[in-house]
């Protein structure tokens, strides 16, 4: 039953949610509405002129290869973090919907990483694999393995990855156990009377069942990964070696803030924009329609 | 199909012992009922026989096959859960033929099968449809198709009416004599419904904290409980104990009839009147300053009402039970 509160007069509403509406204006809609004006405006270095461009901006970027090859590391770099962090952390939902005893502690282990904020997370990283002084690269040094990010473009997308995806698993990994709780044990006794083993049990019953979850977290990573990274990336390689690692979100701001091309940049934030709001809308779409079986 | 035999089953959980050694030898084609309070390991007992719970102690066969460290899908059993435990995701058809393709049968024969199955069930016109699309029963009525198109040795029933309303329960009820007489699969019932027991039963086992208390025919059951346990378990009201001479007198509701106060054998001091239609209970405690509750099955004819009521009983309508250890003894 909806529950609806009449008022008298029209100005309290509207009242009570002025805060929300002006926080939402001040922090959301003005500097989006300003993306989307300089998108449409070539400045100069200093700010000293501006020059209504229209969509000549966005040509340019299309004609840019660095780009479109921002727009390849981005590809890869989150599918790589939505497909690893989320089986990875399927797997570790799955072994912790398993443990009895100590399941409280294995629990609230699994959830401290995401108490880290994505910058300390990503000097943590740099720390313990910096080339000359990181512990993980002083082990590796003594098996023999040559591993260098600063300098190494697929080493860096490694450990970028390994980063955005050990900071964000423990999100992934509430919502799969919680999931996993959430089908009756009664189901999985049946399918095993069934004669189905462990594994037929998962891939027909569990995951199929988890699949609403699995793509609720499929599109959260997926924004996660083009945008809540900056930190990690930041802290780690910013966009290096090279531009190895330089993720549209991190190009926005290496070429608004850095190189002060601030008409490109706002092009490209507004490219983002419309990128997370399609993400945004697939999401709604499907979780209206199939999220209760 | 086969028969089933519990030689001495035990359960513990660590320290705790819920199951305290039941056995019983279940004939071919036997419909058995396991019938007790919530708590009384009646489904642990199951559960057993099905696999779902390690076997403690003693022996659990199927057939001649002792089956205690087989899986679940190596005993040749199929079992119908409480919350009917269908695949949500799946079709009706497809939650039936679930356990035939893990088995790799051919898509024929499973086919047939299914057919069959929503045939027996009436679930013909709903095999496309998801579970969450169907009724209570027709979910209940799918269940049941996934246990019957395996064609096991023995199904196992986990309380599969306690869901449904009491009218629909009535009903499946019959479908299940019916079914069973049809197919004659050896199953095992677990219910807390004395009437399903009454009813479904050729046997039952009444449980009470993991023991056994009573193993019989209904009527037999009804007609000379073994503990005062099962007598004041089974039976609505249930059989009045009275304390007699050191011994527990015990006299059915139904068996006793109102009398003149010269041959009575009890004065009831009543105090609550339940008129039913076809009869009348009524209630109260025994004239003689003993506190004991009592209740009357009265024609709907018998004049009640509160006050002092003399009744009678049969010679051969009455239980001794040893008030020390609830046993029977005699007559």
């Amino acid at each position: 039953m909806e529950k609806r509160v009449v008022f008298r007069s029209a100005w309290l509403p509207y009242a009570l949610v002025a805060p929300q509406l002006a926080i939402t204006f001040v922090f959301f809609f003005w500097p989006a509405s300003q993306a989307l004006w300089f998108s449409f405006q070539l400045q100069d270095a200093f700010g000293m002129h501006t020059q209504f461009v229209g969509l000549q901006n966005f040509g340019n970027l299309f004609k840019d290869s660095n780009y479109l090859d921002s727009f390849r590391t981005t590809a890869v770099f989150s599918v790589l973090v939505a497909g690893i962090g989320i089986a990875l952390s399927l797997l570790l939902a799955v072994m912790a919907d398993r443990v009895v005893r100590g399941a409280f502690a294995y629990k609230t282990l699994l959830i401290w990483p995401y108490a880290v904020a994505a910058a300390v997370a990503g000097v943590l990283y740099a720390f313990m694999f910096a080339p000359s002084i990181g512990i993980v690269s002083y082990v590796l040094k003594g098996w023999g393995v040559s591993w260098n990010w600063a300098i190494d473009g697929t080493d860096a997308m490694i450990l970028v990855v390994m980063a955005a995806v050990w900071n964000q698993i423990s999100y992934n990994f509430l919502f799969f156990l919680a999931g996993l709780q959430s089908i009756p044990r009664s189901l999985i006794e049946a399918a095993a009377i069934d004669g189905a083993g462990p594994g037929r049990r998962f891939w027909t019953i569990i995951f199929p069942l988890l699949s609403p979850t699995a793509f609720f977290l499929l599109v959260v990573n997926v924004v996660y990964a083009f945008f809540g990274t900056f930190g990690i990336i930041d802290a780690t390689t910013q966009g290096g070696p090279a531009t190895s690692t330089q993720i549209l979100v991190y190009k926005v701001y290496h070429d608004g803030v850095k190189a002060a091309d601030l008409g490109g940049s706002s092009a490209q934030s507004v490219i983002l924009m419309a990128i997370v709001i399609a993400l945004t809308v697939v999401q709604f779409r499907y979780i209206e329609r199939k999220v209760n079986y | 199909m086969a028969g089933v035999s519990l030689r001495n089953v035990l359960k513990s959980y660590g320290e705790l012992q819920v199951i305290h050694g039941v056995s019983m030898e279940i004939a071919d084609g036997e419909f058995i009922v396991i019938l007790g309070p919530s708590g009384c390991g009646k489904s642990t007992l199951l559960r057993m026989v099905a696999g779902l719970e390690v076997i403690s102690g003693g022996e659990i066969a199927i057939g001649d096959r002792v089956v205690n460290n087989l899986e679940p899908k190596d005993r040749d059993i199929a079992m119908v859960f409480q919350n009917y435990a269908l695949y949500p995701h799946m079709s009706v058809y497809d939650n039936m033929a679930y356990g035939l393709r893990i088995r790799g049968l051919p898509k024929s024969e499973i086919d047939a099968r299914v057919q069959k199955a929503a045939g027996i069930l009436e679930l013909g016109q709903y095999l496309e449809r998801k579970p969450r699309a169907l009724s209570g029963g027709q979910r209940q009525r799918v269940a049941m198709g996934r246990a019957i198109v395996r064609e096991p040795q023995v199904f196992l029933f986990d309380e599969p009416l306690s869901n449904l309303d009491a009218k629909l329960r009535v009903q499946m009820r019959g479908e299940l004599q019916s079914l069973h007489r049809r197919l004659g699969t050896t199953s095992l019932f677990v219910t807390h419904d004395q009437v399903e027991a009454m009813t479904l039963a050729q046997r039952m086992i009444v449980m009470n904290a993991g023991r056994a208390e009573q193993i019989g025919a209904p009527l037999e059951v009804y007609a000379k409980p073994a503990t005062t346990f099962v007598a004041s378990f089974i039976g609505s009201p249930p059989m009045n104990l009275i304390p007699k001479d050191g011994k527990l007198l015990g006299v059915r509701p139904e068996h006793m009839e109102p009398c003149a106060a010269s041959e009575a054998m009890l004065t009831i001091e009543v105090d609550l009147i339940e008129p039913l239609g076809a009869d009348i209970l009524v209630y109260g405690h025994i004239g003689d300053g003993e506190s004991a509750r009592v209740a009357a099955r009265l024609h709907a004819s018998a004049p009640a009402q509160a006050g002092k009521l003399p009744v009678r009983y049969a010679p051969q309508h009455v239980h001794w039970f040893d008030p020390a250890t609830g046993k029977r003894i005699g007559p």
